[in-house]
């Protein structure tokens, strides 16, 4: 297989947000701004990337039937890894993200890849999809991030772009998330088609 | 995709040792960073305690005193001292009645009962409504702020309720959660006031 199609696919032509419209619980939640959307994307990222790699590795040695249960396994532990080590060192971005972070187990992109991609293919295609997938996942969150940051409170990345009194709340709420979420989805669509 | 049969002992022992690796390797994380979360948690604490009343040089987190308000919530006061003496007391006080629950705050008081400086903790507020209370009790702008007043003197209620502080615009019941959370502590903080002294001449 083709591993730069294999990569890219996650950006435009698979992208899990804005194509397959998976992970919805975590795209809507976090991105009120760029940061939490960007590492919300890269924490999902990480995930995919090592249960890709496991899940590939271990695909012959485990049976059919328990093959659901010893993913979430395996993914479970990534997640939690990530929980431990981002509230060691990222104490600030772990506050903002708080129950998100755990949620990654249900996730159902981790999930998805690790069950349509990882238990299918070989080691390294499994890590080249989980990547693309993950980094594809990461752009979404940030630039719906990003999107709903600068309307609602007129920042970008936290420096100020013009004041906050300006700006229209409605898009750090959840319907805000929604309706920016639509017009993205309809932007990329256009740009798919043309 | 499996080659191995799915028998029960064949999906028992994969289960088993799957899980056992999990576990084995998350006790290993685990440990790893037990300490960095700890240290990244008494930072936070310290940098928080700082803010509100600055010019400490004990270990305030050291001597904290975990008592129980008249409401029943817990509150942990914080003596800072300069050379021995008592210069304010970090309160880490709290309400129920936030508009999403529980509003958690750090207030530094003088030992008098003046406010010189106070830190959001944890909050459920709103966002762009609730949450500017991180700001706007320290803004100087009409009767914002709560700063240099002292609730033993002062009417530290909201101008809607006959007070003389300024609510957040749109959000009076956060407004209302704050001041409750500081009222709390300041009381909490009286009625310990000699406990304070007594563990501060150990």
């Amino acid at each position: 297989m083709n591993q730069w199609k294999n990569f890219t696919k996650g950006f435009f032509k698979e992208n899990a947000v804005f194509v397959l419209l998976l992970g919805m619980c975590p795209t809507l939640g976090v991105t009120s701004s760029a940061i939490n959307g960007l590492g919300m994307g890269l924490a999902t990222t990480f995930v995919l990337v090592m249960s890709n790699l496991v899940i590939s590795l271990i695909k012959n040695l485990v049976p059919e039937k328990v093959r659901i249960p010893a993913f979430i396994v395996v993914i479970a532990t990534f997640v939690t890894v990530v929980q431990m080590l981002m509230q060691a060192y990222t104490p600030a971005l772990y506050n903002s993200l708080g129950l998100f972070i755990p949620l990654i187990v249900v996730n159902c992109i981790v999930l998805g890849r690790a069950e349509a991609f990882a238990s299918k293919n070989s080691v390294g295609s499994s890590i080249v999809d989980g990547l693309g997938m993950g980094l594809g996942f990461a752009m979404a969150l940030t630039m719906l991030g990003s999107v709903r940051e600068l309307l609602g409170s007129g920042k970008l990345f936290n420096y100020t772009i013009y004041p906050e009194d300006y700006g229209m709340l409605v898009f750090i709420l959840a319907p805000g998330a929604f309706i920016a979420l639509g017009y993205m989805i309809a932007v990329i669509d256009k740009m798919k088609k043309a | 995709m499996a080659t191995i049969e799915s028998s029960l002992k064949n999906m028992l022992l994969t289960l088993f040792v799957i899980t056992a690796i999990a576990g084995t390797s998350l006790g290993f994380v685990y440990k790893l960073t037990e300490k960095p979360i700890a240290a990244a948690k008494a930072r936070k604490l310290q940098a928080a305690i700082k803010e509100v009343v600055p010019g400490f040089t004990n270990n305030p987190g050291d001597n904290v005193l975990e008592v129980t308000s008249d409401e029943g919530l817990p509150i942990k006061l914080y003596p800072a001292k300069k050379d021995g003496k008592l210069i304010g007391v970090a309160v880490e006080t709290m309400t129920n009645k936030g508009f999403g629950g529980n509003v958690k705050i750090m207030v530094g008081f003088k030992p008098d009962g003046t406010i010189i400086n106070y830190q959001v903790l944890e909050h459920q507020e709103t966002p762009g409504l609730g949450t500017k209370m991180a700001t706007w009790f320290k803004t100087d702008k009409g009767n914002q702020s709560v700063l240099g007043k002292n609730p033993g003197k002062n009417n530290l209620t909201v101008s809607k309720d006959g007070g003389e502080v300024d609510a957040i615009t749109a959000a009076t019941i956060s407004s209302r959660a704050f001041l409750d959370a500081v009222r709390v502590g300041y009381e909490t903080l009286k009625k310990n006031e000699a406990k304070l002294e007594e563990g501060g001449a150990k």
